[in-house]
């Protein structure tokens, strides 16, 4: 019985496709895919334009090779990016109008999008493959001032602001995945938040990748006004395939003058199967500024899915007295890779970072954790404070810690540590003696070793990803 | 450049004369530098020192061809009267002198003839360029069980007027079961502007002991470059300290191989650096088998424009389990314009281990300044006080009393 169990739980529980008739832009990476993608969002001249200089300056980038997961070379010819289900040409007006199917796959994530929404009262802003579906608690929302939408809808209606901030902080002259999300986005959610203003509910955004040979770009941009305060969740699924899907996603977070933005995630894309075939790689680009002085940017990740994560939430400490925060746990089994890790970069005056970041690799798996921190000579009396731990089952997996540290300002400390080891055999046996089975003591051992990162998350988070860090690593034992 | 460097090391092929294996050697090496010319920051081991840029605008234009064949004047250089030794004299990349006056003959063998190359030629151009350019190979065999009685002394030193901008030197050393050597390097530099590249190669085999101690301390204005390939087998013992302080610019990589069970690896350094001066050390300790340990410890103490780097890197492979890997690095920034850089590495594919590093950066404590104060010092002692004792730390490591004694004194600390 318990056997079953474990064969169910092991199984991705995503792996679900949806059959919806979508309209796809013809394949392939040129001019006239994107201005293809400009003219169905119906945009400005000024956005294509952008898109088209993004594109321009893409064609003299080369893709980076420095990272440790080495991947097969992506042919971005032969990817659609556009895909968008049919019955979306004429956008709904209501959730009532949604296709019926796509609010069973919803039902089937589990995201609150219909019932839920009453009972947990989470905003939820759900992009499916490239288009955001429906956003939901918007009145609440607006009551406040408080703008939550699609990123396409902001660009119609909210044009000065998307213009005003939009690249501000991933510049289209930055690296090769984010310079081709600046190309070929398709939607995201755009967040503002007016000054003052309390956020009083988390908002969220669900992604999920559901047409084959489809790449999702995504692209999210949060804007928290002077002394206001956001917390965003974001969470990502896509169904099983054999092929490997591309996830290059941009992320912008701004904050003004005493302004907080608290973002978490729960990433959980297709892993690939057993033998790592098939997977998504999810090569994201999150950024943060903390323009104003007293602003706080806080990063949470819980990193348990995709074939390859390569990512490095960062924050640029623009403002004096800003605060960058960055809490992580990754979890890497069968064949999965990651290399992830953050960017605190000191600019203004008192700032202060703070990593704690958990990495567990078990089967045939790799992770590493890479980070840089920079105290420019101008930050004075600035502080940080890094702590990375590795777990290791078994000895076909890999960790590794690959911190850069540069401290230019003498009135500035930095401290750094970092630990490799396996789960101790007294724990484990300990545990069994209470009576508990081989899996369920990793389990209890792995939740306390992640416990610093899970307390960051807000509370419906924690609770599935609790569960989440257990289902990964279930069969990596004995 | 490009120029220069072929016209030089075809002189350097016709005035000396190399066996036909020699020959096809340097040649080897000496496209393959050609190919990739001096590191610059794209490379991943350089970013923090640009050593290309370093060269520029440091020296400017190198020449590189030296004339082996004229005998150098050792008489003036200085010796280190402080303790007794065995000396190798290298005057400007060439070995004028090798003495071994306090031991006995028939243990220490020294070949001249080179046989089969043992290590891959591409660790970087920068060993390239030193093998297409260095004079006649050496190898020093230590037998089985000696134990050297007084320390070996290497004199890397430099003439006033020397003829080329780029001297290379190159010593093969190999220690056999139980033999036991110590090392000291001593620069003594009489040329200013000049890239210095040293390349030692360590082969150690059971149970033998390496102590290697560099010490950089004069003011100079010479760049210099310094690679130690160690190769340990079961149960031996390397140690290495560098002391870099009076250079220009230095950098000194220290790659350990630990091929038998039970070996173990000490690296320590201090960085004492001063004006514009730019120091690095960079270590690699590759655990390849079950049982072994490394240990590192680096202390930098950072006055007015000094940069120092440190990448240390634990590479710990999927058979090597039970490693015990450690490394620390601490520093101090005296002033504004100081900068320090870390990149502690860890890579690890096996699971049964202990491997931790841990770094940190920043001013001296104020509030042990105001302890020592409020007890009748004034600033500057204070000040001294708390650097020597963060120091002393680091020489406490030294296994040999002797050095360690001398090391003190260079270094003006006092327990």
């Amino acid at each position: 019985m318990r056997d079953k169990q474990i064969e169910d739980l092991k199984d991705y529980k995503y792996g679900f496709s949806t059959d919806i008739e979508s309209i796809k832009a013809p394949k392939g990476l040129n001019e006239d895919v994107i201005k293809f993608i400009s003219n169905i969002k119906k945009e400005p001249k000024w956005l294509l334009d952008w898109r088209l200089k993004a594109f321009e300056r893409l064609k003299v980038l080369k893709e980076p090779d420095w990272q440790k997961p080495k991947y097969p070379k992506i042919d971005y010819q032969d990817l659609y990016y556009y895909s968008a289900p049919k019955s979306f040409t004429d956008k709904p007006k209501s959730l009532d109008e949604l296709d019926p199917k796509l609010l069973e796959t919803y039902k089937k994530l589990g995201i609150p999008l219909q019932e839920q929404k009453r009972l947990n009262g989470i905003a939820v802003d759900a992009v499916f493959d490239s288009v955001s579906v429906a956003t939901t608690f918007k009145e609440t929302l607006t009551k406040q001032g408080i703008i939550f939408c699609s990123i396409s809808e902001a660009v119609q209606k909210h044009p000065e602001l998307v213009k005003k901030y939009l690249g501000t902080v991933i510049p289209l002259t930055d690296h090769f995945f984010a310079t081709l999300n600046s190309a070929v986005f398709t939607d995201g959610s755009f967040v503002y938040i007016p000054p003052g203003v309390r956020c009083p509910m988390e908002l969220s955004t669900y992604f999920r990748i559901n047409a084959s040979d489809t790449g999702q770009f995504e692209r999210t941009l949060i804007i928290a006004d002077k002394g206001s305060y956001v917390s965003y969740l974001e969470g990502c699924t896509a169904p099983m395939r054999d092929e490997n899907q591309l996830h290059a996603a941009n992320v912008e977070l701004i904050a003004l003058d005493d302004a907080e933005i608290k973002y978490s995630t729960v990433q959980n894309w297709y892993p690939g199967d057993k033998d790592g075939k098939g997977g998504i790689y999810n090569f994201v680009t999150k950024r943060g500024l903390c323009k104003g002085t007293n602003s706080k940017i806080s990063w949470t990740q819980v990193e348990t899915g995709s074939a390859i994560t390569w990512k490095y939430p960062s924050c640029i400490l623009k403002g004096d007295n800003s605060i960058g925060e960055f809490y992580s746990i990754a979890i890497t089994n069968n064949h999965q890779k990651a290399d992830t890790g953050t960017k605190m970069i000191h600019l203004g005056k008192n700032t202060k970072s703070k990593i704690i970041s958990k990495g567990i690799s078990a089967g045939f798996s790799d992770m590493t954790y890479r980070g840089l921190v920079d105290i420019s000579p101008n930050a004075t009396n600035s502080n940080n404070f890094t702590q990375c731990d590795s777990l290791l089952m078994g000895n076909k997996c890999g960790a590794h810690t690959v911190p850069y540290i540069k401290n230019k300002n003498a009135d500035s400390n930095i401290a750094h540590e970092a630990t490799t080891s396996k789960i101790s055999e007294e724990q484990l046996h300990y545990c069994q003696q209470r009576g508990l089975n081989p899996e369920e003591a990793v389990g209890l051992i792995v939740n306390g070793f992640c416990k610093e990162v899970l307390q960051q998350l807000p509370m419906e988070f924690a609770v599935e990803a609790q569960k989440l860090v257990g289902i990964s690593l279930e069969g990596s034992v004995g | 450049m490009e120029e220069q460097l072929k016209i030089d090391f075809e002189k350097n092929l016709k005035n000396l004369s190399y066996s036909d294996q020699e020959k096809n050697f340097k040649e080897n090496n000496f496209k393959e530098f050609l190919k990739q010319g001096f590191p610059n920051r794209k490379l991943e081991n350089w970013k923090f020192s640009d050593l290309n840029q370093i060269i520029k605008s440091n020296i400017g234009d190198l020449t590189f061809y030296n004339d082996y064949s004229k005998e150098n004047q050792i008489d003036k250089i200085e010796l280190l009267n402080e303790l007794e030794h065995n000396k190798i004299i290298i005057v400007d990349g060439k070995i004028e002198k090798i003495d071994f006056e306090f031991e006995d003959k028939n243990k220490i063998e020294v070949l001249v003839e080179q046989s089969e190359e043992t290590i891959s030629n591409n660790i970087n151009s920068l060993i390239n360029l030193n093998n297409a350019f260095s004079n006649k190979f050496c190898k020093i065999i230590i037998k089985k069980n000696y134990i050297l009685k007084k320390p070996l002394l290497i004199y890397h030193a430099t003439n006033k007027d020397t003829q080329s901008k780029n001297t290379n030197s190159r010593i093969d050393f190999k220690l056999e079961e139980n033999a036991c050597l110590r090392l000291i390097d001593i620069f003594k530099d009489n040329s200013a502007k000049n890239f210095i590249n040293i390349y030692y190669n360590f082969e150690l085999d059971k149970s033998s002991i390496l102590k290697n101690y560099k010490i950089d301390k004069t003011r100079n204005d010479n760049v210099k470059y310094s690679y130690n390939y160690i190769k340990q087998e079961s149960n031996s013992i390397s140690e290495t300290f560098i002391l870099s302080s009076g250079s220009k610019f230095f950098k000194n990589e220290i790659n350990c191989d630990l091929k038998g069970q039970y070996s173990s690896a000490f690296v320590n350094g201090i960085f004492d650096l001063d004006d514009e001066n730019h120091h690095e050390i960079k270590s690699n300790i590759n655990h390849l088998v079950e049982n072994t340990k490394s240990y590192q410890l680096v202390k930098s103490v950072l006055e007015k424009k000094s940069k120092a780097v440190y990448q240390g890197k634990i590479f710990v492979s999927s058979e090597a389990q039970k490693t015990d890997g450690y490394q620390l690095s601490n520093a101090i920034l005296l002033s504004e314009n100081s900068e320090f850089n870390a990149k502690p590495e860890l890579e690890i594919y096996a699971d049964d281990v202990k491997c931790s590093h841990g770094s940190s950066s920043g001013s001296l404590d104020e509030n042990s300044i105001f302890y020592l104060m409020s007890r009748g010092l004034n600033y500057k002692e204070a000040k001294k006080l708390l650097i020597n004792g963060f120091l002393l730390d680091v020489i406490e490591k030294i296994t040999d009393e002797e050095i360690k004694n001398l090391i003190k004194s260079l270094l003006g600390v006092k327990e």
